[in-house]
């Protein structure tokens, strides 16, 4: 137990400050990436899987059209991995988020394609019965105290009744033209013909520049107050990655049609929940009381009003899925979403997620599901059958989360 | 000790020499000896953590053979105990203090657990009823055993686990405090029949607190303090004689722990408002969260005044967290009555953050369960209570969160590498530093501690108690709840004592000695309000 007043092989020190002659920058990296395994083991892990399959497809993973098909393609699925990683956080589950995302879809159908009303009301109104339906779940959950389990898993069915309900059965087609523009569409083009697409070049620079000086605010507060920061050399070669994998990403889209329309969404996403839960009090409250609920409610926190915001996020979020879904599908159809409750849980327990709450970022969960996106596509790509890539998903979630289990046995917390 | 000794004369069943057990470098039992007669009550007592349990524990062999040192000998053979279930074949069956039954079973499942009457692994049910009867009408309970155990109250339930120890062919009965929750009718009945299977030859080993109930029904008392032997006094002088030795001698050794600890000087708070209100209970009544008939806390009166710290002396049971846990916003079972006032104001405090609102905190005795999320770090466990002074709009300010953090890291001497360490890998008296620090950080004028000094190391624990002395000196009042009665002594201006949910006492420091808070912390408080099994009242809520 003492192990924490001196640095050990465990958890070796870094250099005080960057620079000086010291350990080979290999073994600081090493010794980096082995303090903070799970941060950077799934990022890598994506790299790693991006990789392999750039070279076994020959190259057609990230082609301009198909890096923007994989984003398209998996757009959903991370919405709704980010608030499952914030449901899961919390302590609780929600197994209803699929069956609500095709209820939401419908709805949308039906105001749209039957009532012919207009596309940014009717999806104003799909996202106000995202929150009402989060906050039913939530009532019985947060102040009732029945197991989210049960609630959401009596939301699954009932949603997924509601859906065939409101459908009667039938598919509605098609949405009008700027409501598929939310899953399907890109970005206007702008300014003179260059050989890319002008404003995503600029979004490029801009996130490009954004996460520099992040990365430079951060190493100086991490420096003034003393913590360890990584040597010069290899910070440089961090930013240099960083620019690179931006700019690559960046070209790509630019040089087919540009950034899409939900890559803009799931990116304010990404940064307002990450905010939130990271510098939000509510966002704190959540990470406490998934990490010790008896504390936490001894420490203030209001257990209830807490758990029941996070419910309605995700019935937020969950409806938000729903819309671009059936925008992509160009139908509310009564089998929209089923099994995307699972891939999002999968995807927040790949990105980091802790059974049993209080671990995991909105971050991990996006990371989570592009590993599950990029399997998916990688493996349509060279031709492996949806029978073998279900085998496959299985076997990577639980080896995500064994090496998980067997890390933290490792370093003992 | 030795000369009331001489009067018996019947061999020991068992024989426990040497018994040392350590806990990771801890010792909790250093050369322990046990000797039991056949067909006699033997009580062991002692202070919170002297010792008790952890011997039973390696009697019955929930500690195996090899993990202690020493020897039993029961029976005239010395016994090497792999599990529970080994010494449970030779006759040593023990009652936990913690019921183990399984509450959706019936009693006849319950008493067989484990045990089963069956033949080719198919349950007999018919003997299985048969034999359950017979051993309820040895406890004499009249119960239908196929009742369901969750319908019965502790009682009922305390008399169903010595009725699955008989199913075991008991001959050393082991009893863990077996009375701590029952009420005065219950505990009058499990004495009688524990004396009544004395008379049929099993020999029982009775965990006490109360003193009373020792001399009324014990042969022997062994008395145990620090993991050690202190001494073996004969009760009586003969069976059923009147009790022959004087409290005094017990109390004696159960306390005498050495009071020459170094305590931090004190610095007296002198502002204006000295002396003034901060915290009065008045006649505080607490239910069972479950067992609503029960009050585990009844009819509780103190206060605390500005710049004093005030100690709460009791054992295990006397229901001296759930008080404090019920102040704290109800926190703790369900609230039956009773008032606070905070400055002289009376407040009611329905909940938690109404609690902190008021400047009240209450600092827990079980920080792994009830005081900190072990996963994150240091600095986000000591600004939780806190986090909404240290936000704007709802968002956290992290470097004011950080440098409240690093001050506190100073101000306590938390040693940790950084403040961003996870809280999980710190030592126990580190821990307990942050659970401290958290609630300093909440600005309260009034603290309730409880138990601040568990598990952790000499030089941490003067360092606490500095930290308490200076809060006292800044006019803060504080409710010290202590099991260690030389720390109690060495910090508190005055005490109060509890037992069994209620205050026995209230002493001055210049009049408390460890004998005197014993003597009240064992006593066996009367019960004016009639009996014990009320219905709530109708002031009961929620």
């Amino acid at each position: 137990m003492t192990t924490a007043v001196q640095p050990s092989a465990d958890h070796p020190a870094g250099p005080p400050s960057g620079g000086g002659p010291g350990p080979s920058a290999a073994a600081v990296l090493l010794a980096a990436v082995r303090g903070n395994l799970r941060q950077y083991g799934m990022v890598i892990a994506l790299a790693a899987i991006v990789v392999l399959f750039q070279i076994w497809t020959g190259g057609a993973l990230l082609l301009p059209n198909n890096v923007s098909n994989i984003v398209q393609q998996n757009s959903y699925i991370l919405i709704l991995a980010m608030g499952m990683m914030i449901v899961i956080v919390a302590g609780h589950i929600d197994l209803s988020v699929g069956s609500l995302a095709a209820f939401t879809g419908a709805v949308a159908a039906v105001l749209m394609v039957q009532q012919h009303l207009h596309w940014l009301p009717a999806l104003l109104l799909c996202l106000l019965i995202g929150a009402a339906a989060g906050a039913w779940q939530g009532f019985w959950i947060a102040y009732v105290g029945i197991p989210s389990f049960i609630v959401t898993l009596a939301g699954m069915l009932l949603f997924r009744g509601a859906t065939q309900i409101v459908l009667a059965g039938q598919s509605l087609s098609p949405f009008p033209g700027p409501f598929q523009d939310l899953a399907q569409g890109f970005l206007p083009e702008a300014g003179p013909y260059t050989r890319y697409h002008n404003p995503s070049l600029l979004i490029g620079l801009v996130v490009v520049a954004g996460l520099l000086l992040r990365e430079r605010r951060d190493r100086r507060r991490r420096a003034a107050h003393g913590l360890e920061v990584l040597p010069r050399s290899l910070w440089l070669a961090k930013c240099a990655a960083i620019t690179a994998a931006v700019t690559v990403f960046t070209l790509t889209l630019a040089s087919y049609h540009g950034v899409p329309v939900v890559l803009l969404i799931m990116c304010a996403l990404l940064l307002g929940l990450g905010f939130v839960m990271r510098d939000a009090v509510v966002g704190r409250h959540v990470y406490a009381l998934g990490g010790n609920r008896a504390a936490a409610r001894l420490s203030g926190v209001r257990d209830g009003r807490v758990t029941f915001l996070v419910f309605v996020t995700m019935g937020v979020l969950a409806a938000l899925a729903g819309c671009v879904y059936a925008a992509r599908l160009n139908a509310g159809t009564p089998q929209a979403g089923i099994n995307f409750e699972l891939e999002a849980i999968a995807a927040a327990f790949i990105g980091g997620a802790s059974m049993s709450g209080g671990i995991g970022t909105v971050f991990g969960a996006v990371i989570g599901a592009l590993v599950l996106g990029v399997l998916n596509n990688g493996m349509s790509l060279v031709g492996i059958g949806t029978d073998h890539q279900q085998v496959i998903k299985g076997l990577v979630l639980l080896a995500a989360v064994g090496f998980d289990v067997w890390n933290k046995r490792r370093t003992g917390t | 000790m030795s000369g009331h000794e001489a009067v018996r004369t019947d061999p020991p069943v068992l024989e426990m020499r040497g018994i040392t057990k350590k806990f990771s470098g801890v010792t909790a039992l250093d050369g322990v000896r046990l000797s039991v007669r056949a067909g006699e009550i033997h009580a062991v007592c002692g202070e919170n953590g002297a010792g008790k349990s952890t011997l039973m524990k390696v009697l019955s062999g929930v500690y195996p053979y090899g993990s202690y040192a020493g020897e039993i000998h029961f029976d005239g053979a010395r016994c090497a105990f792999r599990d529970v279930r080994a010494g449970e074949r030779r006759g040593i069956v023990i009652v936990h203090q913690e019921l183990a039954l399984v509450p959706c079973l019936s009693v006849a499942e319950n008493i067989f657990l484990g045990n089963e009457r069956a033949r080719r692994g198919v349950i007999g049910r018919y003997e299985t009823l048969r034999q359950a009867s017979a051993l309820l009408a040895r406890v004499g309970l009249a119960e239908d055993p196929r009742s369901r155990v969750a319908d019965l109250g502790v009682g009922k339930q305390q008399l169903v686990e010595i009725a699955k120890a008989l199913a075991k062919d008991v001959r050393l009965l082991i009893l863990d405090e077996p009375t701590a929750a029952l009420n005065d009718a219950d505990s009058e009945h499990l004495l009688e029949l524990v004396g009544r299977l004395r008379d049929q030859g099993v020999a029982c080993v009775l965990i006490s607190h109360k003193l009373g109930e020792i001399r009324r029904v014990a042969d022997t008392v062994t008395v145990l303090r620090d993991g050690r032997t202190i001494g073996t006094f004969a009760v009586r002088d003969r069976p059923g004689a009147a009790p022959s030795v004087p409290e005094e001698r017990i109390i004696r050794a159960m306390v005498g722990r050495d009071l020459d600890h170094r305590f931090p000087p004190r610095t007296r708070y002198a502002g204006p408002d000295s002396g003034a209100p901060a915290l009065a209970v008045e006649r505080w009544t607490v239910r069972h969260p479950v067992d609503h008939r029960r009050k585990v806390v009844d009819g509780a009166s103190l206060h605390v005044r500005r710049g004093e710290i005030v100690g709460l002396a009791g054992l295990v049971g006397a229901g001296r967290t759930e008080l404090a846990m019920s102040v704290f916003g109800r926190s703790y079972g369900r609230y039956a009555g009773g008032a606070v006032r905070l400055g002289g104001r009376p407040v009611v405090l329905r909940t938690v953050p109404q609690a902190v609102a008021h400047g009240l905190a209450y600092v827990t005795e079980d920080r792994k369960t009830y005081g900190l999320n072990l996963l994150d770090t240091v600095h986000r466990n000591v600004s939780l209570a806190a986090l909404s002074g240290l936000a704007r709009r709802g968002v956290v300010d992290r470097h004011a969160e950080r440098r409240a953090a690093e001050e506190l890291r100073t101000s306590l001497g938390i040693r940790s590498r950084t403040v961003f360490e996870a809280v999980g890998r710190l030592s126990g008296g580190n821990q307990q530093k942050v659970l401290l620090g958290k609630w300093l950080l909440a600005g309260p004028e009034v603290l309730i501690l409880d138990e601040p000094t568990r598990g952790v190391d000499v030089g941490a624990k003067y360092e606490i108690h500095a930290v308490i002395g200076q809060l006292a000196a800044r006019g803060k009042a504080v409710l010290l709840i202590s099991s260690e009665l030389p720390e109690l002594l060495g910090l508190c201006d005055r005490l109060y004592t509890m037992a069994a949910g209620r205050v026995t006492g209230e002493l001055p420091r210049a009049r408390a000695s460890q004998e005197a808070l014993m003597r009240l912390m064992t006593a066996e408080p009367p019960r004016p309000d009639g009996p014990p099994a009320t219905r709530p009242s109708p002031t009961d809520e929620s």
